[in-house]
């Protein structure tokens, strides 16, 4: 290739590389190297001086290759593909080469051995320069509407700001109504409001708003298409009720003899078999489970239909699917709390008056069982000593690792509570570390550390075991004051770790986002991209993510609406520059490259009688997968081809000189 | 001399097959012999070394050369066929990749030759007798050709210009290599003759009857399941190569009930056939627990050389068996 003309620029970046190595003479070097034509070293290329050096140097030697050996291409490379966009070359024909990083911060004991190291790598990155091309990219426009999976405060949130924005917004509710947690708590930390005040008249402005589209009672069940034109399959959950006819009278509710466990009580007291949520559910229409409907399980009853002023029950409904075409998907479908009876040492689901603290939040709520009144679910009376325990799972290597970043202040809260109920009581409060760090949390603690008869003893209850009365009997290492004290106490709260919902794995790989270790779906940059995904156009609202509390999570929510809301304005979604590419003359269409597409970027199209591989520009990510498996080399990705590659690692493997 | 074009045929470390092939072009063999004078065919043709020694160099117009090169009787005779030879045509499998001897070297020469003459289990020989390169027959000293370290593929002992592909090549592959190369109008040098730049699921009838998405959840033998001949082989679980082997043999095997065991070689643009197959293999089996991955690897892929190196092995990456440094490991 004679008319590949190169640049070849050896940065200092001041000491970090010209501490340990000789720039000038590594630069001495390369200008040895074929096709190069000139090459310099500079104290620091990324700087404006730097830039303008390599700019005048493509118009002045009329280079179409340059390569700079400086930092990770991570940092620097888009600086300098501007700066050949800047002399009007394509910048995919910049080639860097990690002389920081891979070099001299890790060689800095063998300076001459780095050195060659530095000169042997640039060697490699000059041959494969020589097979570089131009790279274009692709447009394609993207659909102005979003989904938002799960309804609780951050679906509600995002939700609202995107229909805000002027954008179409489907909301997706496995439940009968939105919500979520924040529903069932009574009040909230540290400012003690009242959860449902704060959080009901944003459900109510959801419901009304013009942009917003509920599907309550619905599950996403299949997503294909890419960022800016996804296609979602929402399964439709019989209700047994035609909700267009319905008024939400709540006439049948009222007359219903079926009885079923109250999920929104967690397991405490009873709802009917066609049932709101709770009293202020969105949308007000009613649900029937067949599971406890005594016409779907003994044929007999009706009496909804029967009360029904508008003939709304359908016992013949069946589930129905909708499909949606959105352009981004702002996942918030929270978090569950653990199985607490998983932790077999506190005897939760085996002794009654073992309660998480979730449990306590529908206690203390005036429209739950007990209308607001603590009391122990065995005897119905006052419980006199309370124990909370913090971390109840969590910070915990048998259970949860992780913290739930709100027990503590839950279980200041959940002080508060008993003592407003039973202001006679003494509360024990057994904790690991109390961390009250958010906003007015360390006030809130002081101010309950003050209250009469409210212990905090630091450590973990061992073995909780009931006595006759139904009461709780454990002995605990104090380690402030080095003794073992043995508790009697007539309720237990246990301040449960927190996981992801167990629906979320399927609905993950569905949405190819990432998990971390815990499970939770995995940002794109911990610290600065932390609720976009690697996923396009997927982007992560609230507890999802991670633990958090309310304020956290609705600043999380709109953060991540602000950045749906930027990438659906924007208009238009551009090919990675990095895709694959076909060559048809050599592809047999065996279709291996579209079995392993996790983007589903790939089709096998008839074309000239033949069977060949075609790849949507769009939808392509550039991961390799399909380069990687074609079995005749007909599949290429753009910047790393077969040829590109083995040119720089035979040159590495012959050694520079 | 007459205008007809001079050839030689000879065979080096090989079944006898490629040499069938010849044979196996039938009718087509009488109207080759009104073109081509072949002037070296030991199978054949009772000639010597001495005698084609004796040709001008370059001298003869086309050799076909099979088989893989095993012994320095055989380095001796391809260098000499190159200097009297204007083309060299690398023929059949063995000669192209290395082929099925080239499995030999994942031993050692000692380890073949102890397990050929003293451990097989159709081996009589009670005094232990072992072949030596150099032995005394009534006073006169006579000399075996030596056992080479490696196997290799012609082109890795002398230059070559085209291939010729297949174990062994069938006979419309030969012919139109025939063909190419008696037309005059030669293709560029490196080019495998008679056979396809794409891979055999070009040309399969059965190609059109694979899923959208072929994911393995399990592999079977031939043997292990009843294969119905109407749909692609490897959606049904059965292990075939032809996506990674050059097309051009007509989907023989294929046609035959077999899957394809990948004799026709990687294509252009592929460097070392058996990483490419593995590649492509573990690319497609779906498995979420590596444990149940592996225990079907083991069981089905026992023998991974034999599978994805069949006819490759000294043509790939790593030739052979690591036999430590010294004499022509590598070389």
């Amino acid at each position: 290739m004679s008319d590949v003309r190169i640049g070849v620029y050896v940065c200092h970046c001041g000491k970090n590389i010209g501490g340990v190595i000789n720039p000038a003479k590594v630069a001495e070097f390369a200008s040895r190297l074929p096709n190069v034509v000139v090459s310099r070293d500079y104290m620091y290329m990324c700087s404006s001086p730097g830039q303008a050096l390599i700019e005048d140097d493509i118009k002045k030697y009329n280079l179409n290759r340059v390569i700079v050996a400086a930092c990770s291409p991570r940092m620097h490379e888009p600086t300098f593909q501007a700066v050949l966009k800047r002399a009007g070359l394509n910048p995919w024909l910049l080639q860097m080469v990690n002389i920081r990083e891979h070099v001299t911060w890790v060689h800095e004991d063998t300076p001459d051995k780095a050195e060659e190291k530095a000169e042997e790598l640039i060697a490699a990155a000059v041959a494969r320069a020589a097979h570089l091309y131009e790279i274009t990219t692709e447009k394609a426009p993207v659909v102005k509407s979003a989904l938002v999976i799960g309804g609780g405060i951050a679906g509600i949130r995002a939700a609202l700001d995107l229909a805000n924005a002027g954008i179409k917004v489907y909301l997706v509710e496995k439940k009968q109504s939105i919500g979520g947690k924040m529903a069932q708590l009574d009040k909230t930390f540290p400012t003690l409001d009242c959860s449902k005040c704060i959080l009901t008249p944003l459900m109510v402005d959801v419901a009304r708003h013009p942009n917003i589209e509920i599907y309550a009672y619905s599950e996403v069940v299949d997503v294909s298409g890419s960022a800016g034109d996804f296609k979602v399959k929402v399964k439709l959950k019989p209700t047994y009720v035609d909700w267009s006819k319905c008024t939400g009278c709540g006439l049948c509710v009222e007359k219903c003899p079926g009885r079923a466990p109250s999920e929104f009580n967690e397991g405490l007291g009873f709802r009917k078999a066609i049932y709101f949520e709770f009293a202020q559910a969105v949308p007000r229409k009613p649900v029937i489970d067949p599971r406890y409907c005594l016409w779907f399980t003994k044929g007999i009853c009706r009496v909804c239909s029967k009360v029904c002023p508008v003939g709304a029950i359908d016992y013949e409904q069946k589930e129905r699917y909708v499909e949606l075409n959105v352009g981004a998907i702002v996942v918030a479908i929270g978090y569950e709390i653990y199985d607490m009876s998983k932790m077999v040492e506190y005897g939760y689901g085996k002794f009654k008056n073992v309660i998480t603290g979730l449990q306590l939040e529908r206690l203390s709520d005036a429209d739950g069982p007990t209308k607001g009144k603590i009391l122990r679910l065995s005897d119905g009376k006052e419980p006199k000593t309370v124990a909370i325990v913090l971390c109840a799972g969590s910070r915990d290597e048998k259970h949860v690792k992780y913290c739930c970043r709100f027990g503590c202040a839950a279980a200041l809260k959940h002080v508060y509570y008993i003592k407003h109920s039973v202001p006679d009581s003494k509360v024990l409060i057994f904790y690991t570390d109390v961390r009250a760090f958010g906003k007015g949390f360390e006030e809130f603690y002081q101010k309950v550390r003050s209250w009469d008869d409210v212990y905090f003893i630091r450590g973990r209850p061992a073995e909780i075991f009931e006595d006759k009365d139904g009461s709780l009997v454990f002995d605990v290492y104090d380690s402030n004051t080095g003794q073992l004290i043995n508790v009697k106490a007539d309720l237990v709260v246990l301040e449960s770790a927190v996981v992801p919902p167990k629906d979320w794995e399927p609905l993950r790989r569905l949405l190819k986002v990432s998990c971390d270790p815990g499970g939770f779906a995995l940002e794109l940059h911990p610290k600065l991209r932390p609720f976009e995904t690697t996923a396009d156009g997927i982007f992560l609202a609230g507890t999802i993510q991670g633990p958090k509390d309310i304020p956290d999570t609705v600043a999380h929510a709109a953060a991540a609406a602000a950045a749906a809301i930027g990438f659906l304005l924007k208009g238009y979604v551009e090919s990675v520059p990095y895709l694959a590419t076909v060559n048809e003359d050599l592809c047999s269409g065996c279709g291996l490259c579209a079995s392993v597409c996790p983007y589903d970027a790939i089709t096998i199209e008839e074309k000239e009688g033949r069977r060949v591989a075609k790849v949507n520009m769009i939808r392509c990510k550039g991961c390799g997968a399909c380069a990687a498996t074609c079995p005749s080399g007909a599949m290429q990705q753009n910047y790393f081809t077969d040829t590109q590659i083995l040119s720089e690692v035979s040159t590495l493997a012959g050694g520079a000189k | 001399m007459s205008d007809k074009v001079r050839v030689a045929l000879y065979w080096c470390a090989s079944c006898g097959g490629c040499e069938e092939a010849f044979v196996d072009l039938a009718e087509d063999l009488i109207k080759l012999a009104e073109k081509v004078e072949i002037v070296f065919w030991p199978v054949a043709i009772d000639m010597k070394k001495s005698d084609v020694e004796q040709l001008p160099d370059e001298s003869i117009d086309v050799s076909f050369i099979n088989g893989g090169i095993r012994l320095s009787e055989h380095e001796e005779m391809v260098k000499l066929l190159r200097r009297k030879s204007k083309v060299v045509v690398a023929f059949g499998s063995c000669a192209h990749l290395g082929g099925i001897p080239g499995l030999a070297n994942l031993y050692s020469k000692d380890e073949i030759l102890k397990y050929v003459y003293l451990e097989a289990p159709t081996v009589v020989n009670p005094e232990g007798t072992m072949p030596k390169e150099v032995v005394k027959v009534d006073g006169q000293e006579l000399e075996l050709p030596k056992v080479l370290r490696l196997v290799k593929a012609l082109d890795q002992v002398i230059d070559v210009d085209y291939y010729i592909p297949g174990c062994a090549p069938p006979p419309d592959v030969v012919k139109k290599a025939l063909d190419t190369l008696l037309s005059g109008k030669l293709p560029p040098k490196g080019s495998v003759l008679g056979a396809s730049s794409r891979s055999l699921c070009d040309e399969c009838d059965l190609n059109k009857t694979k899923p959208e998405k072929i994911l393995l959840k399990d592999l079977k033998r031939v043997h292990q399941v009843k294969l119905d001949l109407s749909k692609c082989y490897l959606a049904q679980g059965v292990l075939c190569l032809g996506p990674v082997t050059r097309g051009g043999c007509g989907t023989l095997c294929i046609k035959g009930g077999m899957p394809c065991t990948g004799c026709f070689g990687p294509l252009d643009n592929v460097k070392d056939y058996g990483a490419r197959a593995l590649s492509y293999l573990a690319s497609i089996l779906d498995y979420d627990d590596e444990a149940q991955a592996e225990k079907v690897i083991e069981e089905y892929v026992a023998d991974p050389a034999g599978w994805f190196y069949r006819y490759s092995l000294p043509k790939s990456l790593v030739r052979g068996r690591y036999q430590g440094s010294g004499g022509e490991a590598h070389g």
